[in-house]
């Protein structure tokens, strides 16, 4: 019986030595409850290339974006490699709530505006709550204001066009991010050969190189087959800098149009021959 | 008899626990706040969830915070500070253990504020400094709070700050911190 009050008695003694000797930090750690550890700067830029990406802006947050493309670099050195003509979209873009951003946009290429919503419905995050990936919904409405030479009569409905992604993104590592955008546009007036909705699969990548630069790439992959064979898949690789609130595209692409409805319709660029558009985003949040 | 001694065991076992606890004092929501004043901009962020625990027996303080739980006005701001200076996913706390010595009216937790050096080791972006700091805990009512400000170098920490942003950002540091503690158990 004493050897069991005795064993007691040292079992007591050694916990109150084990407590004693407790670390504090250790206590804290213990005592630190699980958060929601939401991934941060999945990307940098509401912008991977030509497409949107799931970022949106914070609740009042502006953002301007200046866009140009030049034109194709094979075009020589009568057209100085294409930097002689440019076209230019600029974009105001606000943030009504931390997960719903309004944007309006005007294009100088077919005189092309542009407006949009986004909302992000998920945000990729560990911890408390698990979420493999973020996932933003855009629907945009482009109205072209150019006549178009191609339709005999060109009213209001014929000019306006919709675009409508699921943004679909995940955060690897802290290096890379990859973005998936099922995209649906709709063409309220096309050519014979043309088809009015066009299903297409976005790709695209951020590749971070140091803690400022990444090399971003995107790529629209059309679904829809169309007898008209004179549009290409829209591809894009670009370098993004990053300087607290500047974010800072150079961009090489096979496509004009810096719309939705443009570049990934209506790209007529081939990338291995040379069809390549310099360009550039320059976005500047207030 | 049995019981007896059982009971005894028991309520001297519950008692040492009990004496060990009246010495420990813990925050978890603690209020830490940085300022930053530079040139171009002053720059404020808030921690309201950070622990703390003083052990008043033997002059022990730590502090443990998630970089993640500063507050900044701007959200892209706080972006920013995690993603590029503070790196918050390979450094997701900062903690602060240190050491003072305890004047007799503390221990017995008589109304009071006591002025205490603490000395200790901070860490910060994976790194560790010894600092030295003057604060104060305050007993009102048997009621423990404390108080400190010290200065943090940014590049002590090896947190870079890119040129660009130089006048943005101020060298040093301004931390100040606000725990109202409870009786640990």
């Amino acid at each position: 019986m004493r050897k069991i009050y005795i064993l007691l008695a040292v079992i007591t003694l050694a916990s109150i030595n084990v407590k004693a000797q407790e670390d504090l930090l250790d206590i804290l750690n213990s005592e630190q409850t699980e958060e929601v550890n939401t991934t941060l700067a999945i990307f940098k830029g509401a912008r991977l290339i030509s497409g949107h990406t799931i970022v949106t802006r914070k609740t009042g947050e502006l953002e301007f974006v200046i866009s140009h493309r030049f034109g194709r670099i094979n075009s020589g050195i009568d057209e100085f490699f294409g930097l002689d003509g440019a076209n230019v979209r600029f974009s105001f873009e606000y943030g009504i709530t931390d997960n719903l951003t309004a944007g309006i946009g005007r294009n100088s290429f077919e005189k092309v505006y542009d407006g949009f919503l986004k909302y992000s419905l998920l945000k990729q995050s560990t911890g408390k709550k698990n979420m493999p990936v973020s996932l933003t919904a855009f629907s945009s409405m482009a109205i072209r204001t150019l006549k178009d030479p191609d339709f005999i009569e060109d009213d209001f409905n014929s000019k306006v066009s919709y675009t409508h992604q699921v943004l679909i993104a995940r955060k690897f590592n802290d290096k890379f991010s990859f973005q998936l955008a099922p995209t649906y546009v709709h063409r309220n007036k096309v050519l014979e050969n043309q088809e009015n909705d066009i299903i297409a699969l976005g790709i695209g990548g951020r590749m971070k190189l140091n803690t400022r630069v990444s090399l971003n790439a995107e790529y629209y992959y059309r679904l829809t087959e169309e007898l008209d064979a004179s549009y290409k898949d829209s591809l894009g690789v670009g370098v993004e800098i990053e300087t607290g609130g500047h974010v800072f595209h150079l961009n090489f692409t096979n496509s004009r149009s810096m719309v939705e409805r443009g570049f990934i319709t209506e790209t007529d660029g081939n990338f291995f021959k040379g069809d390549i558009h310099f360009g550039f985003n320059i976005s500047r949040v207030f | 008899m049995k019981t007896l001694k059982l009971t005894l065991t028991l309520a001297l076992l519950l008692s040492a626990v009990a004496l060990q606890a009246q010495d420990r004092y813990l925050t978890r929501t603690g209020h830490i706040k940085f300022f930053s004043a530079a040139p171009l901009e002053d720059i404020e962020a808030n921690n309201n969830k950070v622990l703390s625990i003083v052990d008043l027996s033997k002059g022990q303080v730590a502090v443990d915070l998630l970089i993640k739980a500063f507050e900044f006005e701007k959200k892209l701001m706080q972006e920013h500070f995690n993603e590029n200076y503070l790196e918050s996913d390979k450094y997701p706390k900062s903690t602060f253990k240190g050491t003072f010595s305890v004047p007799e009216g503390l221990k017995s937790m008589t109304d009071g504020v006591y002025e205490l050096d603490v000395k200790g080791q901070l860490n910060i972006h994976g790194v560790t400094k010894d600092i030295e700091t003057k604060s104060s805990l305050t007993v009102k009512g048997g009621k423990l709070s404390g108080e400190l400000k010290f200065f943090v170098a940014v590049k002590d920490y090896k947190i870079k700050i890119p040129n660009v942003v130089v006048k943005n950002i101020a060298e040093q540091v301004e931390v100040t911190a606000n725990f109202e503690y409870e009786p640990y158990k």
